[in-house]
C-alpha cells in the first residue's frame, strides 16, 4: 500500500499477477467495499435487534398480567415466549440460541470488519494534516462512529454481565427480568451508565441508518431525501425507547414487588 | 553556426483530385505488417488531445510507444481546457453542412492561407472523430429524442458543432486519455511523467530521439527512438498574458526548430474575442469565456465614450451593436479575427466599460427574455458561474465584460501532408504544427485538428516512413551525439543556476510579453515591429545577465524550469516579429495596419503572399533563413473574406 | 478596486519526500481583491527569488479550474472556501485584511509528497489504467447516432464526468478515501449505453486498484463537499452496487 515516489516509465499496470483467485466472496470481503457491505449488513441486524429489544422492554411498563390464571410480570412471560419461540418445531430455546448465534455472528462481523476498515484508513493517511481541519458536513456522529461504537461495546458486555449472567446485578433471579432489571437500575449511577451508553448507540444509528444505504448502493432520488429523516426517526425512537427505562425505574413508574406475582419467582431454568 | 542539414520544402502532397488525395495517400503508403510494428520505437512528445489519441492508437496498433509528459498526469493537458465544442461535417441537423462545406469554411476562415489538401482530410476525417469520441463514451450533449445535439459556431451558417456543456475539451481529452490509459495498463505504451523534453537528437540526417529533464530530479536523459512526434501544443504564452495554461511553452517546438525542423508562419496567432478583461498588473493569466456565448449574447459598447450610467440604464438608442451593425449576415457570430480587432476599435476609440475601461459588454438581457432564464442556466451555467467567481458579478443581472486575448497560435512547426517535419523521423501534431489552420483558426477545430492528427492521420503516414527502417539498427543511448547533446543540456541549465542576477524570470517573461502584446498582438506595423526587433534582443540579453534561479538542481524547481521556457520565447518572439515584418499583408489573425481597407478590414495580397513562410534556424537568432512554400489552389478561389 | 492588507501567510514547506516538514511564514503587505490566491503565490514567490531564498514549490496549471493540477489545503479546507471552485479559482475577495492563511499540502498515503505544497497524484491515473476506459480500438466505430442515449442518462454520465481528477476527494476525506473519484469515473462510463460490455469488469478492477492506495468510505460527505466540480456522492452508492454485482452476476449471461 505505501506509496513512495519512484521515476521512470509506467507501464502494465492493469496486467494482473497469476496469483490465483480466493473465493469471491473472501475476494469481496478483500476490499474496502465488500467490507462496507459486511459493515452494512451486520449493522442492519444490529439496527433490527435493538429495534425489537426496545419493543420487547416496553413491557416492562405494563407490569403484572393474568396468564392462565397466574399474576406474572409481562416482561417475565416475554422472556418465556422468547424461549419458547418455534416450539415444538424446535426443542425449547434453540430457535432462541439460532438467532443469538446470528446476533454473535453479525457481532463478530461488524466488529472485525471496523477493525480492518479503521487499520487501513489510519494507514491510508500515515502524516496528518498539522493544520486545523475545517469539516464542512462530516458531523459529530460521523467522525465519532469508532468511539461511540466503542462505548456500545463496551455498554453490551455490562449489560450482558447485569441482565443475562448476573455478575453485576445486586439480586440477580435467571429469568426474572422485572424483578433483575429494578434491581439494577435503581442505582443511580448504574442508570446513568445506560442513560450514556443509550445516547452513544443512538448517535451511532444516527450516522449508521444513512450510512448503510450508501454501503449497501441504495441511492434512488426518489427517496434518498428520506434517508436522513429515517435515521434520525429510527436513532430517536430507540434513544427515547431505551433511556425510558432506567428513568422510569429511577422514579418509580416501573417496580417490582415479589408479592405481587405467584408464579415463576426464583429458580427458573433454561 | 547551424550545423543542421539544409532545408528543402516538399509538402508531398498525393496525386488526384482534392477529394481523392487522402483516400490515394492510404492506397499507396507503405505499411509495416503487424508482427513487425512491435520492432519500432515511437516517442511522443505530450499527452493532450493529439499526443494521447496518437499514442493509444499506435499502442492500439503494435508499435512500442513511449509517450512523455511534463505534467504529473496526462491528463493535465490544455487541451482539456477547451470549452465550446468539436466541429464535424455529420450534418445532422439537415441544414446543408457536408464535407466539402466544413473544408470550404476552414479555408476561408483561415484567409486562404492554408494548405488545401491538409484541410480536406481534416473535414473527411472529422466524421470519423465523432463516431469515435462516442463510442469511447463521451457524453456529448444530446436532444431528448437520444440523439446528439449540435450549436453553431462562429464562422460557420451551419450547426455542426458537438458540445459537451462547456466542457468539450476535457471530456475529449479524458476519452483519448482513457484510450491512451488502457494501453499503458496493458503495457503497450509506457508513460514518463514530470520529464520535459529539452532537445531532439539526429544522427545521420534523422531524427534519432530526445533528450529530456527529470523535473523531479534534475537528471538528464536520452532516449532513442525510429520517430519522434511532438504534440507539444503551440506558443500563445509568449504574450505572457494569455488564455493558455500557465506551463505552456514552445520549448520542444523550439529545440527541435534549432535542430532543423522548420518554423512556420510564427505570425499567425489568434487573438480570441471573448475573453475577461485583465482586472489588474499582477494578473497571471487571463480567462477564456467560450466563443459558443456570442450564440445568445449580444455584443455592444455605450455610443458614448463618455457613458456613465451603468449598463442596464443605457437605452438601446445609445447603445452600439457594433457587430450587428458592421457585419449583419454573420453579427454575432462574425469569426474571431474580425470580432477581436472590432472590440479593440471599440475600446481604442474610448468607448470601453469597466472599471478600467478595457472590455466590450456581451449582454444576455435579450436572450433571457426570450428563453428563459432556465434554458440560459442550461446552455451556459457553468460558464456564468466561472465569470462570477473571477470577476465578483453575475452576468444573469449585469452583462458581461470581454475583451480580446490570445488563445491559439496557428503557426507552427512546418509539416509535409504526412505531418513530418523538415526533419526526418520527426513529427508535430496538433497545435505544435501549422498544418490546417491556415491565418486564423475558426472555433471548435483546434479539438478537431488534434484529434484528427493524433487518431487518424498521424497512425497511417508513420508507417510510411518506418517502412524502410525496418530490421536496420538505429543508434542507441550511448552514441556519441546523445551524450553530447546531453551534456549541452545540462551545461545551458547549469548556466541559468549561475547568472546570479537579482531577477527572477517571470519578471522578463511578463516584459517580454508586453513588447510582443504591444507591437506584435492584433494590430502590427512596420515601426512597431522594428522597434519589437531591436527591444528583444536587448531584453534577451539583460536576461542572460540579470536572471537570478534559486533553489538547487536535484529536487523540483519551477525557476529553473521557467527560465528554460522563457529563455526560448524570447527566440521565439523574435522569429514572430520578424515573420510579421516580412508578411506585408494582412490576413487572419495578422493584420498590418499599412494593410487595410478604407473600412478598416484586412487587406490581403494574393499575389505576393500566397504561400506558407518557413523559416530556418541558422545558428543566429536574428538572422533566420526565410524558405517559402507556394500555396496552390486547385479547388476553391481566392476570395475576400467578408462576413457582412 | 479595493486592497486587503497585512496578511500573514502561513505555508508548509518541505524538501522532499523524506525530508522534515515545517510551517513558513510570510507577510503580504498588500494584494488587490481582485487576484487570485495563487497570483498572490506568484508574487511572493518573485520576490523570495529576488531575495536569493527558493521559491514555494505548488502545483498549478489552467488557473481556470479545469485542469486539475492545482491542489492546496486552504485553511484547513481542501481547495479552500469557495464552494464548487478549485484552489485557482479562489479570489483573496473571500478574505479579509488581517487574515492569516494556512496553506498545507494534501495529505495521503496514495499523495506521496514531492516538495513543499505538491504532491504525486499518480494513483489516479493507475486506477483509470485498471479499467478506466471504454475498449474501442481506433476506426472501429460505429456511427455516433446508431444508440440513442435518452438524455437523462446522458446528463448524469456528464454530471460524473466533470472530474477534474485533481484529488480533492481524497484530501477531504477523514479516512484517505478515493471513493468519490472512482466512483465518479465508473458512473461516467457505467452509465452510458456504450459502457455496458466492460461494466461489471472495470468496476470489478477500479475498485480494487483503488483499495491498493487509498482508505475507504464511511459516508462522512466531505468530499463531496470539497469537490470543485460538486460531483454527488450518489456515484459511490452506484459504484458500491455496481461492485457487488460484479463480484455475483454471471458475466457469460451479462445481456440479461
Amino acid at each position: 500500500m505505501a506509496q513512495t515516489l519512484s521515476r521512470g516509465p509506467v507501464s502494465g499496470t492493469a496486467v494482473k499477477s497469476s496469483a490465483k483467485k480466493k473465493s469471491f466472496l473472501l475476494d469481496l470481503y478483500g476490499t474496502a467495499v465488500g467490507k462496507k457491505y459486511v459493515m452494512a449488513i451486520t449493522g442492519l441486524i444490529g439496527i433490527g435487534f435493538v429495534l425489537t429489544h426496545m419493543i420487547g422492554n416496553l413491557k416492562l411498563y405494563i407490569g403484572v398480567v393474568n396468564e392462565g390464571g397466574e399474576l406474572i410480570y409481562d416482561a417475565d412471560y416475554y422472556g418465556e415466549w422468547l424461549r419458547d419461540l418455534l416450539v415444538p418445531f424446535f426443542p425449547r430455546t434453540v430457535f432462541l440460541w439460532l438467532l443469538r448465534s446470528v446476533l454473535i455472528v453479525a457481532l463478530i462481523g461488524h466488529l472485525h470488519a471496523a477493525y480492518t476498515l479503521s487499520v487501513l484508513n489510519r494507514r491510508a493517511r500515515p502524516v496528518k494534516y498539522q493544520s486545523a481541519r475545517d469539516y464542512q458536513v462530516a458531523n459529530f456522529a460521523s467522525r465519532s462512529m469508532r468511539w461511540t461504537g466503542i462505548v456500545v461495546l463496551l455498554f453490551l458486555l455490562w449489560h450482558l454481565a447485569d441482565f443475562t449472567w448476573g455478575w453485576v446485578n445486586p439480586d440477580f433471579v435467571r429469568g426474572a427480568v422485572q424483578r433483575n432489571v429494578v434491581a439494577s437500575l435503581d442505582r443511580i449511577p448504574v442508570a446513568a451508565l445506560y442513560i450514556v451508553a443509550n445516547i452513544a448507540l443512538g448517535i451511532h444509528l444516527f450516522h449508521g441508518t444513512w450510512s448503510l444505504f450508501q454501503s449497501m448502493g441504495w441511492n434512488n432520488p426518489r427517496f434518498n431525501r428520506w434517508r436522513r429523516g429515517l435515521a434520525t426517526g429510527v436513532a430517536t425512537l430507540i434513544v427515547v425507547g431505551n433511556v425510558s427505562f432506567p428513568a422510569a425505574v429511577l422514579v418509580g413508574v416501573i417496580e417490582f414487588d415479589p408479592d405481587a406475582v405467584t408464579c415463576c419467582l426464583e429458580g427458573h431454568s433454561e | 553556426m547551424s550545423t543542421n542539414a539544409p532545408i528543402t520544402l516538399d509538402s508531398k502532397i498525393p496525386e488526384g483530385p482534392l477529394a481523392d488525395k487522402w483516400q490515394n495517400f492510404i492506397a499507396n503508403e507503405k505499411l509495416v505488417n503487424p508482427a513487425n510494428k512491435r520492432k519500432f520505437k515511437v516517442i511522443i512528445v505530450g499527452t493532450g488531445l493529439a499526443g494521447a489519441s496518437a499514442a493509444a492508437t499506435l499502442g492500439e496498433l503494435g508499435y512500442q510507444v513511449e509517450a512523455f509528459t511534463f505534467h504529473d498526469s496526462p491528463r493535465r493537458a490544455h487541451s482539456i481546457a477547451a470549452q465550446g465544442g468539436i466541429n464535424a461535417a455529420k450534418n445532422y441537423q439537415g441544414d446543408g453542412d457536408s464535407i466539402h462545406r466544413l473544408f470550404y469554411d476552414t479555408i476561408k476562415g483561415g484567409d486562404f492561407r492554408s494548405r488545401e489538401a491538409n484541410v480536406h482530410r481534416l473535414a473527411e476525417v472529422s466524421v470519423d472523430i465523432i463516431d469515435q469520441m462516442v463510442a469511447q463514451g463521451v457524453p456529448f450533449a444530446r436532444e431528448y429524442g437520444g440523439l446528439l445535439d449540435n450549436r453553431s459556431f462562429g464562422g460557420a451558417q451551419v450547426s455542426r458543432t458537438f458540445y459537451a456543456r462547456g466542457q468539450t475539451g476535457q471530456q475529449l481529452l479524458l476519452g483519448a486519455y482513457q484510450q491512451m490509459a488502457r494501453q499503458i495498463g496493458l503495457g503497450n505504451v509506457k508513460l514518463w511523467n514530470r520529464m520535459e523534453m529539452v532537445d531532439v537528437v539526429n544522427i545521420d540526417g534523422r531524427c534519432a530521439g530526445i533528450v529530456c529533464r527529470d523535473l523531479m530530479t534534475g537528471e538528464f536523459s536520452s532516449h532513442a527512438a525510429h520517430a519522434v512526434v511532438l504534440a507539444t501544443g503551440g506558443y500563445g504564452n509568449a504574450f505572457f498574458l494569455s488564455t493558455n495554461a500557465m506551463a505552456c511553452n514552445v520549448t520542444a517546438a523550439w529545440r527541435a526548430h534549432r535542430r532543423g525542423a522548420a518554423f512556420a508562419n510564427p505570425c499567425y496567432t489568434q487573438i480570441h474575442p471573448t475573453c475577461i478583461p485583465q482586472a489588474d498588473d499582477f494578473q497571471s493569466k487571463l480567462t477564456l469565456m467560450s466563443e459558443s456565448l456570442r450564440n445568445d449574447g449580444r455584443i455592444w459598447v455605450p455610443t458614448n465614450p463618455d457613458e456613465s450610467r451603468s449598463a442596464a440604464d443605457i437605452p438601446d438608442d445609445d447603445r452600439d451593436y457594433y457587430l450587428e451593425r458592421i457585419y449583419p449576415s454573420f453579427g454575432n457570430l462574425a469569426p474571431r479575427d474580425v470580432s477581436s480587432r472590432a472590440a479593440k476599435r471599440m475600446v481604442d476609440n474610448g468607448q470601453g466599460v469597466g472599471p478600467l475601461k478595457n472590455g466590450v459588454y456581451l449582454d444576455f438581457a435579450d436572450a433571457i427574455d426570450r428563453l428563459g432564464e432556465q434554458t440560459i442556466r442550461e446552455r451556459y451555467g457553468n460558464l456564468f458561474d466561472m465569470y462570477e467567481r473571477i470577476t465578483g458579478e453575475n452576468p444573469y443581472n449585469e452583462p458581461m465584460r470581454i475583451y480580446p486575448a490570445s488563445h491559439y497560435t496557428m503557426g507552427g512547426i512546418w509539416v509535409d501532408y504526412e505531418l513530418m517535419t523538415t526533419v526526418p523521423g520527426l513529427y508535430a501534431a496538433g497545435e505544435a504544427n501549422f498544418s490546417d489552420h491556415g491565418a486564423n483558426r475558426l472555433g471548435a477545430s483546434a479539438l478537431m485538428q488534434g484529434l484528427s492528427d493524433g487518431y487518424f492521420v498521424l497512425p497511417y503516414t508513420i508507417s510510411n516512413y518506418l517502412a524502410q527502417w525496418l530490421n536496420k539498427p538505429i543508434p542507441d543511448e550511448t552514441h556519441d551525439e546523445f551524450l553530447k547533446i546531453e551534456s549541452e543540456n545540462r551545461d545551458r541549465f547549469k548556466q541559468y543556476m549561475s547568472i546570479g542576477g537579482t531577477r527572477g524570470p517571470d519578471y522578463f517573461h511578463r516584459e517580454l510579453g508586453r513588447i510582443i502584446w504591444d507591437y506584435c498582438g492584433m494590430d502590427r506595423n512596420e515601426a512597431g515591429l522594428d522597434k519589437a526587433l531591436s527591444e528583444i534582443p536587448a531584453l534577451h540579453a539583460e536576461f542572460k545577465k540579470d536572471l537570478k534561479v534559486t533553489g538547487g538542481d536535484t529536487s523540483i524547481n519551477q525557476t529553473l524550469e521557467k527560465a528554460g521556457r522563457v529563455d526560448d520565447f524570447f527566440e521565439l518572439g523574435l522569429l514572430m516579429c520578424k515573420d510579421a515584418l516580412v508578411r506585408e499583408e494582412s490576413c487572419g489573425g495578422h493584420f498590418r495596419s499599412e494593410h487595410q481597407t478604407d473600412d478598416g478590414e484586412a487587406l490581403r495580397n494574393d499575389d505576393d503572399f500566397a504561400h506558407v513562410t518557413a523559416w530556418e534556424w541558422s545558428g543566429d537568432a536574428e538572422a533566420p533563413i526565410e524558405h517559402r512554400e507556394p500555396l496552390n489552389y486547385e479547388e476553391v478561389e481566392f476570395q475576400t473574406r467578408s462576413y457582412k | 478596486m479595493s486592497v486587503l492588507t497585512n496578511i500573514t501567510l502561513k505555508v508548509w514547506r518541505q524538501d522532499g519526500p523524506d525530508g522534515q516538514g515545517r510551517f513558513e511564514s510570510h507577510q503580504v503587505p498588500e494584494i488587490s481583491e481582485e487576484a487570485s490566491l495563487l497570483e498572490m503565490l506568484d508574487i511572493v514567490n518573485e520576490r523570495l527569488v529576488e531575495e536569493g531564498r527558493e521559491a514555494i514549490v505548488f502545483d498549478h496549471d489552467c488557473r481556470e479550474g479545469i485542469c486539475g493540477t492545482c491542489s492546496l489545503m486552504i485553511d484547513g479546507q481542501a481547495h479552500g472556501p469557495t464552494k464548487g471552485a478549485a484552489t485557482c479559482q479562489v479570489h483573496m475577495r473571500v478574505f479579509s485584511s488581517g487574515d492569516e492563511i494556512v496553506l498545507e499540502p494534501w495529505r495521503a498515503d496514495g499523495f506521496p509528497l514531492v516538495k513543499d505544497l505538491m504532491v504525486d497524484r499518480s494513483a489516479f491515473d493507475r486506477i483509470v489504467e485498471a479499467g478506466g476506459f471504454i475498449t474501442s480500438p481506433t476506426g472501429g466505430a460505429p456511427d455516433a447516432n446508431l444508440i440513442p442515449i435518452p438524455k437523462p442518462v446522458s446528463d448524469a454520465s456528464m454530471d460524473a464526468a466533470a472530474c477534474i481528477g485533481c484529488g480533492a476527494c481524497v484530501a477531504a476525506c477523514p479516512n484517505g478515501a478515493a471513493s468519490l473519484f472512482t466512483s465518479a469515473k465508473l458512473a461516467h462510463l457505467n452509465l452510458l449505453p456504450q459502457g455496458q460490455s466492460e461494466r461489471e469488469k472495470r468496476t470489478e478492477a477500479m475498485v480494487e486498484m483503488m483499495d491498493d492506495h487509498f482508505g475507504s468510505c464511511t459516508n462522512h460527505g466531505e468530499c463531496e463537499s470539497a469537490c470543485p466540480k460538486e460531483i454527488s456522492i450518489d456515484n459511490i452508492a452506484l459504484m458500491n452496487s455496481d461492485y457487488l454485482t460484479s463480484k455475483f452476476k454471471n458475466r457469460k449471461k451479462l445481456a440479461r
